[in-house]
């Protein structure tokens, strides 16, 4: 069950945090992660498993826009 | 930067490099979120044109779990336990009757939205309150963390169908239906795994694998890392993935998942007994397991398919046999109406994303 969906970290208290999906906010379950306000996290029945990285998605993109040019 | 994850343009200049190689290829994804992908963005069609095929497997946790285990939860419901199941559970049919139907008999089952309300619930009622709990290691984990509280209610039990995902690919391999030229792996289990359950795939069967997020991008980007591997003449593990997959994975959640279950053969719908693929609840927590407290009711169940349901070929689907057009039951007497397997059910059905689709076209 991949049926994981990205959110935006709005509100942290204890295990639980307030998660904005594009201006849909749900308590998240945030005890298997790491997690602070602005974060980006997968969210999967109820919990978030893991955090997003900006850096590396810039960085897929970035790559991909180098293979389509013919770069590598 | 989010939008250029779906960007057409980027998308079909990858498509353009794929097709440089002329290559004849065939890949199995393993979830149906990117089946879903796939169909929505009209992918599969894109990628057959520059020769790639790419087959559904076993990537759909409602779909695989038997029917057996569906019908000892109604044999639960039926004995007076309330219910708790995620949505996707609530109208797979065994023999034509689901949870759903027997809502409608009038015995108490429930649609969860994760297994926190479930226990909420035990704690508001005096019946038992038993939660289905279907998923991979993505999913196992919030299970995990539930059963060691030690504030749950007394009436709060879990029936563990969870399975370990790579078991069902190294068996799918060995089983050999399908010839392979490379594995896209799913990413939201890799997210709990990390990379190096792939590398014994790797080792053992020489095939390409990249773990792909969900976007048409991530997609469109793990077939082309698939194909680089095929003219390079290797076979590694590679993460697409990388901005939510780390190589050791979510170490929280594996020692959640090691600390509250271990592993057992089980049969998966479609397969034969997959060893060491069941996370059957450990002793310790044996107060909360289903299948321990109930044991004399779910070892009463007995499963014996139906004229029609032994036309169901979900099983050739989930093993990458078959496509679902080419079921014969496929949009004829299985629909999204009336399903026959669970395939035609879950949100990550092969059959039933086919049928969304085709029926949008």
């Amino acid at each position: 069950m991949c049926l994981g969906v990205p959110g935006k970290v709005v509100e942290k208290k204890g295990s639980f945090a307030k998660v904005d999906f594009g201006g849909l906010i749900r308590d998240v379950n945030v005890s298997l992660v790491n997690v602070k306000v602005g974060d980006f996290v997968i969210v999967h029945a109820g919990f978030a498993i893991s955090k997003v990285n900006k850096r590396e998605a810039l960085k897929t993109i970035r790559l991909v826009k180098e293979i389509v040019s013919g770069k590598v | 930067m989010w939008h250029e994850l779906k960007d057409a343009k980027l998308i079909n200049g990858i498509i353009e490099r794929i097709g440089q190689y002329k290559l004849n290829l065939t890949f199995m994804h393993a979830c149906g979120t990117h089946q879903e992908t796939l169909s929505r963005y009209g992918l599969g069609s894109l990628l057959s044109k520059v020769g790639i095929r790419i087959r559904s497997g076993p990537g759909c946790p409602v779909c695989v779990t038997t029917a057996k285990e569906f019908l000892q939860v109604m044999k639960l419901a039926e004995r007076g336990k309330i219910i708790t199941i995620y949505g996707d559970c609530f109208r797979v049919p065994v023999n034509g009757r689901s949870l759903m139907h027997l809502k409608t008999e009038g015995y108490d089952v429930r649609i969860v939205y994760s297994i926190d309300e479930s226990v909420e619930l035990a704690r508001t009622v005096e019946k038992d309150v038993v939660f289905m709990a279907i998923g991979f290691e993505t999913t196992a984990p919030s299970t995990a963390s539930t059963l060691v509280r030690d504030d749950l209610p007394e009436n709060f039990y879990v029936l563990s169908c969870h399975r370990f995902f790579p078991p069902a690919m190294i068996k799918l391999l060995e089983l050999g239906e399908v010839k392979l030229d490379g594995i896209i792996e799913p990413g939201h289990v890799s997210a709990i795994i990390g990379c190096k359950p792939y590398k014994v795939i790797m080792e053992r069967f020489k095939i390409p694998q990249v773990i792909s997020g969900f976007e048409p991008l991530d997609i469109i980007l793990s077939v082309y890392y698939l194909v680089r591997q095929i003219v390079e003449g290797e076979a590694k593990v590679v993460n697409e993935y990388n901005r939510v997959v780390s190589r050791e994975g979510n170490q929280t959640a594996l020692s959640l998942i090691n600390r509250v279950f271990y592993p057992k053969d089980v049969e998966w719908r479609g397969f034969p007994v997959v060893p060491s693929s069941l996370m059957a609840i450990r002793d310790k927590y044996s107060n909360h397991d289903a299948n321990k407290q109930f044991e004399d009711i779910i070892s009463q169940v007995q499963y014996e398919p139906s004229p029609l349901e032994k036309g169901c070929r979900c099983g050739e689907v989930l093993r990458g046999v078959i496509q679902p057009t080419d079921c014969p039951l496929f949009g004829k007497v299985c629909n999204l109406e009336n399903p026959v397997g669970a395939c035609m059910v879950s949100v990550e059905g092969a059959c039933r994303i086919f049928l969304e689709y085709q029926q949008l076209n």
